[in-house]
């Protein structure tokens, strides 16, 4: 078996005396979906977050292309390939959807500190920029500015994003969320894809999306991992139909 | 791309404002009106002062209330320095003073930035609130210690008995002095543009509208900003300058938390981050101290009013409301 991209153990993170995310462990291998299911607040969103260095961790270790993620922040991580998308959509609102790319472009290019050549102009930026905006069928908003987005829109914005960057992982939280039937499929097709590039750790909560998608699922509940496995296995595992598919269903 | 007109309507505005600023003071010189042109030099000052500010404020996001800091250390270099070398006295190590005004910007902007660097590194750990009240802090405590230190007039300020020189200007000249102001303000302004237009003014700007998003691409809003202050307080720095050779004096007022309360207000007057923002609100801010200053002693009454309509009207300020709303390409 490859090695995996991410390797999660004995994660934890309290709130309080919330225990949000209780030692959990797990890895995401090249080439898979791996979907984290559910209820609400079990913990995916605080995972995410702490995957990605946007909140930090009580303790247990990130492991990404074998290195620790400890003492890294957000940014950090982002340059080294985690890539992600948010549950409450982040974005620059008042650039266009391509200055948000180029603003990715523009980071996986190198510095910042590049004061006088204008961006507008500058083909190395716009050009990747749209091509990706293409991608994910948003090239017909290029210049709308984000807070004109709808709420899908602004998630297939950030995985925009996140494909410019030149991720080496995928972290999505919920991105079907607020998107229609139709939104749904397309990027269901469009996420099938895409795990041939990186990985992709999916929190979703589009059961057919899951389904259809994931080679692995884990079910974490009050943040603890409670079983993880193929679709089939997770469909078939009792206490996983107890304690979350059985609300659902 | 959309369909852009040649010019856009901001861009009108722009010049017909930047027109506007140099005509005054010319045909005030034509009619022998020194005092106009001395009204004239006062607002690009101010403007510039504030573009640097703008900088910071406008595309930062970083409401610095120490600038004055730095307008009173550009307009302290430009004191001592003339000092020094009006009184043939030597400043520490043997090195003289000078009357010269590029050497005098030089050395400003080179203070500046070196004393913006730490009071950037460590007010930046903050955000909100706690930004602006370590800049003030941090300007407070320059301010009392020039209050407290008698070897540059402590309270009572410092004189510069002729005004700096300009190689091939004559600078004791008002309408000279104001070319030379007015010129600095286009480079400013200029500077400013194409920083805004570069990659840095596009981190610089996603990250006041998100510094989560700014993260997440990878780029750490922390340095980007450090940066952006650095330069504005340099700019600024250089305006102190100039606004210590327009009155020939300086004094602790200009490093005052009234000072930089005033160039926050030109910028909300004007326009956060619109390139003449600053510019408008300087016009609009000397003309009302002027046309008001002259009726009633009370006239900061009356900004004040204009501010709060401002703020809650037209959130744009004046740019914004003649030239609309700012567009990001
Ligand atoms: N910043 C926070 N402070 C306190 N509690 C939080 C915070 N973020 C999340 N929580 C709590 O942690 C639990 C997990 O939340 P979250 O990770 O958002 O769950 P999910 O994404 O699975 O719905 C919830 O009970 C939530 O209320
Ligand atoms: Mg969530």
């Amino acid at each position: 078996m490859a090695e995996p991209v991410l390797e999660i153990r004995e994660l934890r993170k309290n709130f309080g005396a919330l225990a949000a995310t209780d030692g959990v462990s797990l890895d995401l291998r090249p080439g898979e979906i791996h979907a984290l299911i559910g209820p609400n607040g079990a913990g995916k969103s605080t995972l995410i977050h702490q995957i990605s260095g946007s909140i930090r961790s009580d303790s247990g270790t990130i492991r990404f292309l074998g290195q620790d993620m400890a003492g890294l922040d957000m940014a950090a991580r982002a340059r080294l390939g985690l890539g992600r998308s948010f549950q409450i959509s982040s974005l620059a609102p008042e650039f266009s959807s391509l200055r948000n790319v180029m603003l990715a472009v523009q980071a996986k290019q190198g510095s910042s500190l590049r004061f006088f050549r204008p961006v507008m102009g500058d083909r190395s930026l716009t050009d990747p920029a749209m091509a990706m905006l293409e991608r994910v069928g948003l090239a017909e908003r290029a210049h709308l500015p984000a807070a004109e987005l709808s709420h899908g829109e602004r998630r297939q914005l950030e995985i925009a994003i996140a494909l410019a960057l030149g991720s080496k992982a995928f972290l999505f939280d919920e991105p079907m969320a607020g998107m229609g039937p139709e939104g749904s499929k397309s990027l269901t097709t469009f996420l099938d894809g895409l795990r041939h590039e990186a990985p992709i750790l999916l929190v979703e909560h589009d059961m057919d999306a899951v389904f259809a998608l994931a080679d692995r699922i884990s079910v974490l509940v009050y943040g603890r991992v409670i079983a993880t496995g193929t679709v089939d296995e997770i469909r078939n595992d009792p206490e996983v139909r107890r304690a979350y598919l059985g609300e659902t269903a | 791309m959309p369909p852009k007109p040649r010019l856009s309507r901001e861009t009108v505005v722009n010049i017909l404002l930047a027109l506007m600023l140099l005509a005054f003071p010319l045909g005030a010189s034509a009619m022998g009106e020194t005092f106009y042109i001395t009204l004239a030099t006062r607002i690009v000052v101010l403007a510039l002062a504030a573009v640097g500010l703008n900088i910071a404020l406008g595309l930062g996001g970083l409401v610095s209330f120490g600038h004055a800091a730095f307008f009173g250390l550009g307009g302290y270099v430009a004191g001592i320095l003339s000092t020094h070398a009006f009184n043939a006295e030597p400043l520490l190590f043997g090195i003289e003073g000078t009357t010269s005004m590029p050497v005098i910007w030089l050395v400003a902007v080179m203070i500046c930035g070196i004393i913006a660097l730490p009071i950037g590194a460590i007010s930046l750990r903050t955000t909100g609130v706690y930004f602006i009240m370590i800049t003030l802090a941090f300007a407070q405590m320059i301010y009392f210690f020039a209050v407290s230190w008698p070897a540059y007039g402590g309270e009572d300020g410092l004189s510069i008995y002729v005004r700096n020189e300009f190689p091939g200007v004559n600078t004791a000249q008002p309408l000279s002095f104001f070319l030379i102001c007015y010129v600095l303000l286009m480079l400013a302004l200029g500077l400013f543009w194409l920083l805004r237009g570069a990659r840095f003014g596009a981190a610089l700007e996603a990250g006041r509208q998100n510094a989560t998003r700014l993260a997440a691409v990878g780029i750490a809003p922390f340095n980007i900003r450090l940066v952006a202050f650095v330069v504005s307080a340099m700019m600024t720095g250089i305006a102190g300058a100039l606004f210590a050779d327009l009155n020939k004096f300086v004094s602790p007022s200009m490093l005052s938390w009234h000072m930089s309360g005033e160039l926050i207000v030109l910028i909300i007057l004007g326009g956060k981050a619109r390139l003449f923002g600053p510019v408008a609100g300087a016009m609009l801010y000397v003309l009302i101290e002027y046309a008001l200053g002259g009726i009633t002693e009370h006239w900061q009454f009356f900004l004040g009013l204009i501010l709060l309509c401002v703020v809650l009207f037209a959130r744009g300020g004046l740019l914004g409301l003649l030239a609309g709303k700012a567009r990001h390409g």
